[in-house]
Parts: structure tokens; C-alpha cells; sequence
């Protein structure tokens, strides 16, 4: 057992005092000292927020306001660097999408909301990425849209429970369509409420002022049914989501169509271009591509981490683990991994070099574990 | 009496046998096993040669042989249950039992008090 050294020169979270208080393991992420874990554990984090409702300290990530002066000039500015559909987005509406390199490789995944005044888009962006996606924003639509990099923090409250939480102090969000987002205000907070999120399950991102964060956070920790949740259990959670992480199982290398992110692009944007690295993007949706990401499932109990080899049934090296842990939901290993296209296929055999031994996998359809979003009335 | 080593392994030394695990203070950092992998019983392992992995939810760690010997019985019953790691680390849920091959290097180990101020310090 070896303890890892120590990085130093890193950003404290707005709600830093608060994690400690809260017994959580501080860790360097992304240039942040973050909680891995509360005194719960990963797997107990895990199962609570599948049960119950977890609360997220996600202030690392990026948040932008992008302004032009209405929204067509917004959503075709910065359709110029994503292949999502803005230009349609209904006002209070959010899109996933993707940053692109000229040559189509994805710099990002990124949320970008239409927010309820015209012209005015609000963008989430990873922490490791933001300073790299915001540079390349302003540079390439100076003149056109003016960004506006915000000092907030960002809460998520994720679970099956986390409607009830949130609609205590908020009656309307229940009913907040998935994909959703509000300005409102939480017992006196403004607040903008999103109906989004990373695990899975059903659940709210909330952007609050740091000044507000630590007694919103507060607020949301006293229900008996919210817990906090660290890193180790966002990571565990996404996995069995089958969502990706950001310079792990999607990265420069890849186009939305590897990394079988394809619902990044938009319907219209499919026919018309219009985005970095078009030509190359379009052929590949017609034509495939040599590696895709798929799903892996060890068939034995070892964990296949990222980094690991992945072999034929015959031998021959094809890819790699780009994720992989061991889900505490689905109660078994899980992985994700880049796989040459003709060993995509669902429930082909392959072989996970394990410390130099093969373990049988099989490629799987993702999520691992359903995911429960909110689909209208329950 | 039990000795400890720096990467919070601990053994039990019995008349030549040596029955090894790794300490509360290990299990805890890990947090919930979820895997264990055993070396086969027969294989001979130079003191500090990776020996046996143990891996959590977050991450995977290699436990490495406390003293010189040969592997003379292992602890199944934590392969098919890894959560007994978590439950009783320095009592049950012993890894691997040791022929040991020379009695001087169990000097070389901490003892409690030694492996607790070892502890404080990190």
C-alpha cells in the first residue's frame, strides 16, 4: 500500500470549510482541493444518491454567460464552435453539447442553456478544460458575442428524492421539465435552477452566488434524506450512467461519433455543417469510424481500470479501459473502453489485461444502470 | 505479538508460520473493498515483493510481502466476501500465511507503538 504524495499550489472551493466540517477527504482534482469522500464512504454515497438525494459541491466547473444582442446572433456564434442545436432551443432550455477542435477532435463536453432574455446563453464546461474553452470562445467570436466568465458556485442535488428536497423550498420545480432551467429563489437565494445533471438519476444543478452557497448548502443538508457526496461516488455514478468523462473516455483524440456521443449533434446541424471539423464529423456518422467507445463488462470480479489493455478473443490488441471501477449498483465491475469497430458489437468476448492476465469481458449497450430522468408527470 | 510494516501490513509470527494482513489503518484509507486477489499457495515471495492486490470502489492497491517465504495457505473466504477486509482487518480477514524463510528479518518490522507514531506522522 503506498499513500500518494501531495500536490501543492491548489485553488480552495468557496465551500472548503465546509467539506472539512463535514469529515470529507480533501483531494487535488483539476487544480482544486476537493472531497473524495464523507465519513459514508463511495459505496454508501453511491447507494444513497440511487436511493435518496446526494448533494455535490461541482464549483470547480466553468460558468459562463455568452451575450449577443438577440438570439439568433448568440445561438449562430456559437453554433460555429458546436455541432448542438441552438439556434431551435426554446428559451429556458438546456442542450448538451460538445467544444470542437478545427479537425472535429472534441476539446469539451459542455452544457449550453438558452436563458429567458434574448441573446443571452449561459455554458457549464469542465474544470480541468475551462480556462482552454473560455480563451478559445473570446477569441474566436470576438466581435460577435461577448463572454462573461461568472465567480459562482455550482451545487447539484441528485437522487430520486432530490425533487422533494427542492420543491419544499421551491413548489414549481417538481414539475420542471428534464433539461430545464429556472431563475427562482430558494428560501430567499436567487438561485438559477437547472433540471440537469451527471449521475444518472433525476436531480437539479443549482448556480448560487458563493456568498449564498454555504447557507443554501446548509439548507439542503439538513433534510434527513440528502447526504454529501464526493468525487469517488460522482465517478462511480456517472460510470454506471455510461456518461463520459471528460479526458478519460472522451478526449481530444476523439469525434462525437467515437466516442458514440452522436446526440450532440443537432438534427438540422447534420444536414446543414456549419461546425469545426464538419466534413470529417458527417462522414464518419455515414461511414463509422475505426474505434468507437462502448461498454465493457468484466464477466469476473476484477475491476478493469482505466489504462488497461484490451485484447481479442484471439489476442491481437484493439483498444483500451478509458473508465472502469467497480459499480456499486449494478454490484459488479464496470468499465468503458475504446474498441476498433468491428469488436463494438454488443456481447462481443474480449479479453481485459488485468496485471498481464486476460479477464473475459463483454461488450454491453450503455447505461450499466438505467437512467431515471424526469419524463413528465409521475 | 504483532508487527507492523511501513505499508501497513501486519503479521503474526507462530512457531515458523506467519499469518499477514493489512492493518485497520489501510482498510480504512481504502474504503469499501470490493476485490481481493490471492498469490497461489506454493509461490515463494522476496520480502517487499508485490504479493497480493486488494481494490476499493476508487482505487486498486498491491499488498506487498512483510518477510521472505512461501505461501502455505491463503484466506479465500475474503476473495468470495472482500467486505470482511472492512469488517475485521487484524482479526478475520487475514490474507495469506507465510513459511517464513528467515526469522532475523521480523526484527526489521514495527512494533505497535512504533507503527502508531508512524501513523501520526503522515
Amino acid at each position: 500500500m503506498n499513500d500518494t504524495p501531495q500536490n501543492t499550489l491548489l485553488k480552495t472551493l468557496p465551500l472548503d470549510a465546509l467539506h472539512r466540517e463535514l469529515g470529507g477527504k480533501m483531494v487535488p482534482f483539476a487544480g482544486y482541493e476537493m472531497p473524495v469522500q464523507y465519513a459514508m464512504g463511495v459505496k454508501g454515497e453511491h447507494l444513497h444518491v440511487r436511493e435518496k438525494a446526494g448533494l455535490f459541491d461541482v464549483s470547480h466547473m466553468g460558468q459562463a454567460f455568452l451575450t449577443a444582442s438577440d438570439h439568433a446572433e448568440a445561438a449562430s456564434a456559437i453554433e460555429t464552435l458546436v455541432p448542438g442545436e441552438i439556434a431551435g432551443l426554446s428559451p429556458g432550455r438546456i442542450r448538451y453539447t460538445v467544444l470542437l477542435a478545427d479537425d472535429g477532435g472534441v476539446l469539451d463536453d459542455l452544457m449550453i442553456t438558452r436563458t429567458e432574455e434574448d441573446g443571452k446563453l449561459f455554458l457549464v464546461v469542465n474544470a480541468a478544460t475551462k480556462d482552454a474553452d473560455f480563451a478559445l470562445i473570446e477569441e474566436k467570436l470576438a466581435g460577435r458575442a461577448k463572454l462573461d466568465v461568472l465567480g459562482r458556485s455550482l451545487l447539484a442535488l441528485q437522487g430520486p428524492l432530490a425533487h422533494t428536497v427542492i420543491g419544499a423550498l421551491d413548489p414549481m420545480a417538481p414539475e420542471m421539465p428534464f433539461m430545464s432551467m429556472r431563475h427562482t429563489q430558494l428560501e430567499g437565494i436567487p438561485v438559477t435552477l437547472s433540471r440537469c445533471g451527471y449521475t444518472g438519476e433525476d436531480g437539479y444543478e443549482i448556480s448560487v452566488a458563493n456568498s449564498d452557497a454555504e447557507a443554501l448548502a446548509r439548507r439542503l443538508l439538513a433534510h434527513e434524506d440528502v447526504a454529501p457526496i464526493g468525487l469517488g461516488a460522482r465517478d462511480s455514478l456517472r460510470l454506471e450512467a455510461g456518461l463520459c468523462l471528460y479526458g478519460h473516455d472522451l478526449t481530444e483524440a476523439d469525434t462525437p461519433v467515437s466516442a458514440a456521443i452522436t446526440f450532440a449533434i443537432g438534427k438540422r446541424r447534420r444536414q446543414e455543417g456549419g461546425f469545426p471539423g464538419a466534413e470529417r464529423i458527417l462522414r464518419e456518422l455515414k461511414e463509422g469510424c475505426e474505434a468507437v467507445r462502448v461498454g465493457l463488462r468484466p464477466l469476473g470480479r476484477a475491476p478493469a481500470r482505466e489504462g488497461v489493455e484490451v485484447r481479442s478473443a484471439e489476442g491481437e490488441v484493439i483498444g483500451a479501459v478509458t473508465s472502469g471501477g467497480f459499480g456499486p449498483t449494478f454490484d459488479a465491475p464496470v468499465a468503458m473502453g475504446r474498441v476498433e469497430a468491428r469488436f463494438a458489437e454488443p456481447g462481443t468476448v474480449v479479453h481485459l489485461m488485468v496485471r498481464g492476465k486476460p479477464m473475459e469481458a463483454e461488450v454491453v449497450r450503455l447505461p450499466f444502470v438505467p437512467q431515471r430522468y424526469y419524463r413528465g408527470a409521475r | 505479538m504483532m508487527k507492523f510494516t511501513k505499508s501497513h501490513e501486519w503479521v503474526r509470527p507462530e512457531g515458523g508460520i506467519v499469518t499477514m494482513g493489512i492493518t485497520t489503518h489501510a482498510a480504512e484509507a481504502l474504503g469499501d473493498v470490493v476485490f481481493v486477489e490471492l498469490p497461489d499457495v506454493g509461490k515463494s515471495f522476496d520480502k517487499g515483493a508485490e504479493m497480493a492486490v486488494v481494490e476499493s470502489v476508487k482505487a486498486a492497491s498491491d499488498v506487498y510481502a512483510p518477510v521472505s517465504g512461501e505461501v502455505v495457505e491463503v484466506n479465500s473466504a475474503i476473495v468470495d466476501a472482500p467486505e470482511q477486509v472492512n469488517e475485521g482487518p487484524e482479526e478475520g480477514a487475514w490474507f495469506v500465511k507465510l513459511k517464513l524463510k528467515d526469522e532475523s528479518e521480523l526484527e526489521s518490522l514495527m512494533d505497535e507503538a512504533a507503527y502508531k507514531a508512524q501513523l501520526s506522522d503522515e
